[in-house]
């Protein structure tokens, strides 16, 4: 176990330095001028030349590269061109905003997703499991932004009852922090509900059909603990997954939602960088978000030990 | 059975429960002494003298004070300065400060910080350097006066020291004001009527500003940027994560916040019917729309094909596409913008004449060999991604090959910028608009810098006639004579075809009803106003 631990952590150095590498390069060949975009619309060409020197982007590619590299391995991102901040401050006033978003969004999907898809599972064919898929296709083809629309003018415009934007930090009390939280996750929460209720559905029918399952019904045990404990434990592995893969979508994925709720987090600073060509920024991100992803699916890998007693690592 | 026994009780009960909970407190109640408003963009530039953006002149406006400030019709009137005077031979200006002048850490403003604030403008700022080429020295006999010393008479310093957009001559303490030029300072003190929050500063999220308790407003009515600056709430908030157009209104419907400074053009109409919504006027001086053309390559290279092209570009149907709402837009036969001191239609008679038989019958007679044109369209700007669009279409009519290309704002940003030929980067054209008092005179429009390669500003149109008009008219000190000297150069302009105005509009703004002062500011303010 501390082996396989172990091995998987090294694992990601090298993942990380080939992203680092391809992400340098990637933002260095791509269109765009941060000296351009920084010195303003009415700036002239020798303004935007003595900026661009000023920012350290006249010298040659690899020597950026090494400058960049030499300050990566000591734990320092740089500073953002744009906002003049070290890229480890914006992104440490941005994390909880995003981190709060995506954990709540989870946390919702799964508890409405999984027992939703257990239940179609159960009444496979029913009325009950056909108007459940059918959400389930809505709650993937509705662009999230339409949604947000919508839930807004519903719940915020009409009801009054949740703030229209915004995001309220902890520390500024529970509540205040929830109820900025409540709408947009519950947007985002939609396609995951999809998802995991679909993939849900899927592996526990599976399972339905299994030996042990018939076993256990003929033992006589309640319907309710042939679900929970034998078909649903038994289905977990996929569908923890399919969680998984959602918690590092959505870290770095979140983008639009937190356009339109005004959320300050991770994904509107990937756009604002993108947009303002903010290269250090723009690598500390992705470099974020790649360790993120990696981090998450070594976390579910490790569950499945819990869930599944026969892995062993 | 375990689905009814959930639905029915549970999912009910958790409903009411939640809408209970939920209807507990009133949103959007906002105290009476903090302004929250969405501003037009995101501040991410602090020093307003090292970058032109509209967002960092904004903040500018709130920490820093200037020495003059121009009115509502466009006339320059003193603000920190007390009086001046001018020698005959107006090579010898003196200007004494007002009284009461203090910075924000508690130090008076003295002709020092003035002086080393102007040298820094003086560097980075189109009418700074333009002015800072008549200087010969400036000093300061005392602590409250300072004194511009000239080679030769100029005709702008007023309006120089006065210009109210990027970059406005703010004043700083010496101490920041002595930092390069090229390089952003870091400390933000001013002595103007807001003081800035570093610690709650965020960027991408908000900018916070609170009542400077010290600041002595002028007794003037207040009037564009000049007049008092006086401050009724106790703090200002910019909400910099609220961007989306859409959500804006909402809020602002919910009265989670104050203004919307850029309310967008779809929402104008809905923003109308919100009985809780105002729509005042603030400004009289409107933004221009332009088309600008590169001068180095081919086919605008040749001037008879830049003057079929501006014969094609009738304006109505670019403020039509882009704008939609027909109180908002207006034609102008000017290249300076119309209600200001310079605008006129002289020479205009190509473009407002236009019409596409005379566009083809130019182009047909320029030579023109079929070269396409190279135009930028910018995909993620909605205030000017539809113009382009319209160009190309008026311009195949006319007879023009046109690769129109999609790109995002800051990839043409960065391509503009780029003088190589078309098969190396290079472009033709691209659109955009400019605030109304970025190209009111002949020195601060960027298009009629026509100094060639060595000119500032993309397109790097050559024409000596200009050159030579515009020092005529930097030297002249009449109005009357620098009227016809501003006439003379725009049609000029249009002779050659420096670029092509496609009309003007009016920015709206939108408030809450409890929200009053409003005033002629022709730009983003925030004094003056009260919250009820």
């Amino acid at each position: 176990m501390y082996a396989f631990l172990a091995r998987r952590l090294l694992s990601t150095i090298p993942v990380l330095l080939i992203v680092a590498v391809l992400v340098f390069l990637m933002l260095r060949l791509s269109p765009g001028d941060p000296a351009a975009i920084l010195a303003g619309d009415a700036a002239s060409t020798q303004q935007i030349d003595q900026i661009r020197e000023n920012l350290g982007l006249n010298r040659s590619i690899p020597v950026q590269f090494g400058i960049w590299f030499g300050h990566l391995m000591s734990g320092d991102l740089g500073q953002s061109f744009y906002y003049k901040t070290d890229v480890t401050t914006l992104i440490g006033q941005r994390l909880e905003a995003t981190l709060s978003l995506a954990t709540l969004t989870i946390v919702i999907a799964v508890l409405v997703a999984v027992p939703l898809g257990v239940l179609a599972a159960w009444r496979f064919g029913s009325l009950f499991d056909r108007v459940l898929m059918g959400f389930s296709v809505l709650g993937f083809s509705i662009p999230v932004f339409v949604l947000a629309y919508i839930l807004i003018w519903i719940v915020s415009v009409k009801l009054g009852w949740l703030p229209v934007q915004g995001y309220k930090p902890l520390a500024d009390g529970f509540w205040p922090y929830l109820k900025h939280l409540i709408l947009p996750s519950i947007t985002l929460s939609v396609i995951y509900i999809a998802l995991i209720a679909r993939v849900t559905r899927a592996t526990v029918l599976d399972t339905l059909g299994e030996d042990y399952i018939r076993t256990a019904r003929a033992k006589g045990l309640p319907e309710y603990k042939v679900l929970v404990r034998h078909a649903l434990s038994n289905a977990a592995v996929p569908i923890l997954t399919i969680i998984g893969i959602g918690i590092a979508l959505l870290i770095g994925g979140v983008v639009v939602t937190e356009s339109v709720y005004a959320i300050p987090g991770l994904g509107r600073l990937t756009v604002d960088a993108v947009l303002a060509r903010d290269f250090p920024t723009i690598q500390g991100l992705i470099l974020l978000f790649s360790f993120a992803y990696v981090l998450v699916n070594l976390l579910v890998d490790l569950s499945y030990v819990i869930f599944d007693p026969r892995i062993r690592y | 059975m375990l689905v009814p026994s959930i639905t029915k009780r549970g999912v009910l009960g958790a409903v009411m429960a939640g809408a209970a909970l939920l209807a507990l407190p009133a949103f959007g109640q906002g105290d009476t002494k903090t302004l929250r408003v969405v501003p037009h963009s995101n501040l991410a530039i602090l020093d307003p003298i090292w970058t032109t953006a509209y967002m960092s002149r904004n903040h500018g406006y709130m920490i820093y004070d200037t020495l003059f400030g121009t009115d509502e019709k466009s006339q320059i009137k003193p603000q920190m300065v007390e009086e001046w005077s001018v020698s005959p031979d107006n090579r010898l200006w003196t200007f004494k400060l007002r009284k009461g002048l203090e910075f924000h850490d508690g130090k008076p403003v003295t002709s020092e910080d003035v002086v080393a604030s102007l040298a820094r403008w003086g560097k980075r700022d189109s009418m700074g350097t333009a002015l800072m080429t008549f200087v010969e020295r400036m000093d300061t006999p005392s602590a409250d006066t300072f004194r511009i010393f000239l080679r030769e008479q100029c005709g702008f310093v007023l309006e120089a020291l006065g210009k109210p957009s990027s970059n406005v001559p703010f004043i700083m303490p010496k101490r920041i004001a002595e930092t390069d030029a090229f390089k952003q300072i870091e400390e933000h003190i001013g002595s103007g009527p807001y003081m800035f929050v570093k610690d709650e500063f965020k960027p991408g999220d908000k900018a916070v500003y609170v009542k400077n308790p010290k600041y002595v407003p002028r007794k003037e009515a207040p009037s564009g940027t000049a007049g008092g600056k006086n401050v009724y709430v106790d703090r200002v908030e910019w909400n910099l994560a609220l961007r989306d157009a859409q959500a804006q209104l909402n809020a602002l419907q919910k009265g989670e916040v104050d203004i919307i400074e850029a309310l967008g053009f779809d929402q104008y109409e809905s923003a109308k019917g919100i009985a809780s919504i105002q729509l005042p006027k603030y400004s009289n001086v409107n933004l221009q729309y332009m088309a600008r053309f590169n001068h180095l390559h081919k086919p605008f290279d040749n001037a008879k094909v830049r003057q079929a092209a501006l014969a094609a570009f009738a304006q109505e149907p670019f403020l039509r596409a882009q704008v939609g709402v027909k109180e908002l837009y207006t034609p102008c036969p000017s290249m300076f913008t119309c209600g200001t001191p310079f605008a006129s239609a002289t020479g205009s008679e190509i473009q407002s004449k236009s019409n596409m038989k005379k566009a083809q019958e130019l182009l047909k007679a320029s030579g023109y060999d079929g070269t396409p044109v190279v135009m930028m369209k910018p995909t993620d700007l909605a205030s000017i991604q539809k113009l382009p669009d319209v160009a190309a279409q008026l311009l195949r009519q006319a007879g023009f090959k046109v690769d129109l290309q999609a790109m995002d704002w800051q990839t043409l940003v960065g391509r503009r910028a780029k003088k190589d030929p078309i098969d190396k980067g290079g472009w033709n054209m691209f659109l955009t608009a400019w605030q109304g008092h970025d190209i009111w005179s002949p020195i601060s429009n960027a298009a009629l810098d026509t100094r060639g390669e060595a000119s500032g500003w993309f397109g790097w149109g050559k024409d000596d006639k200009i050159v030579e008009l515009k020092g005529e008219f930097m030297r002249e000190v009449d109005p009357a004579k620098k009227k016809k000297l501003a006439e003379a150069i725009q049609a000029r302009a249009f002779e050659v075809a420096t670029h092509a105005p496609l009309g003007e509009y009016t920015q709206p703004m939108a408030a809450t009803k409890n929200v009053s002062g409003f005033f002629i500011t022709n730009g983003n303010i925030y004094w003056n106003l009260k919250k009820n």
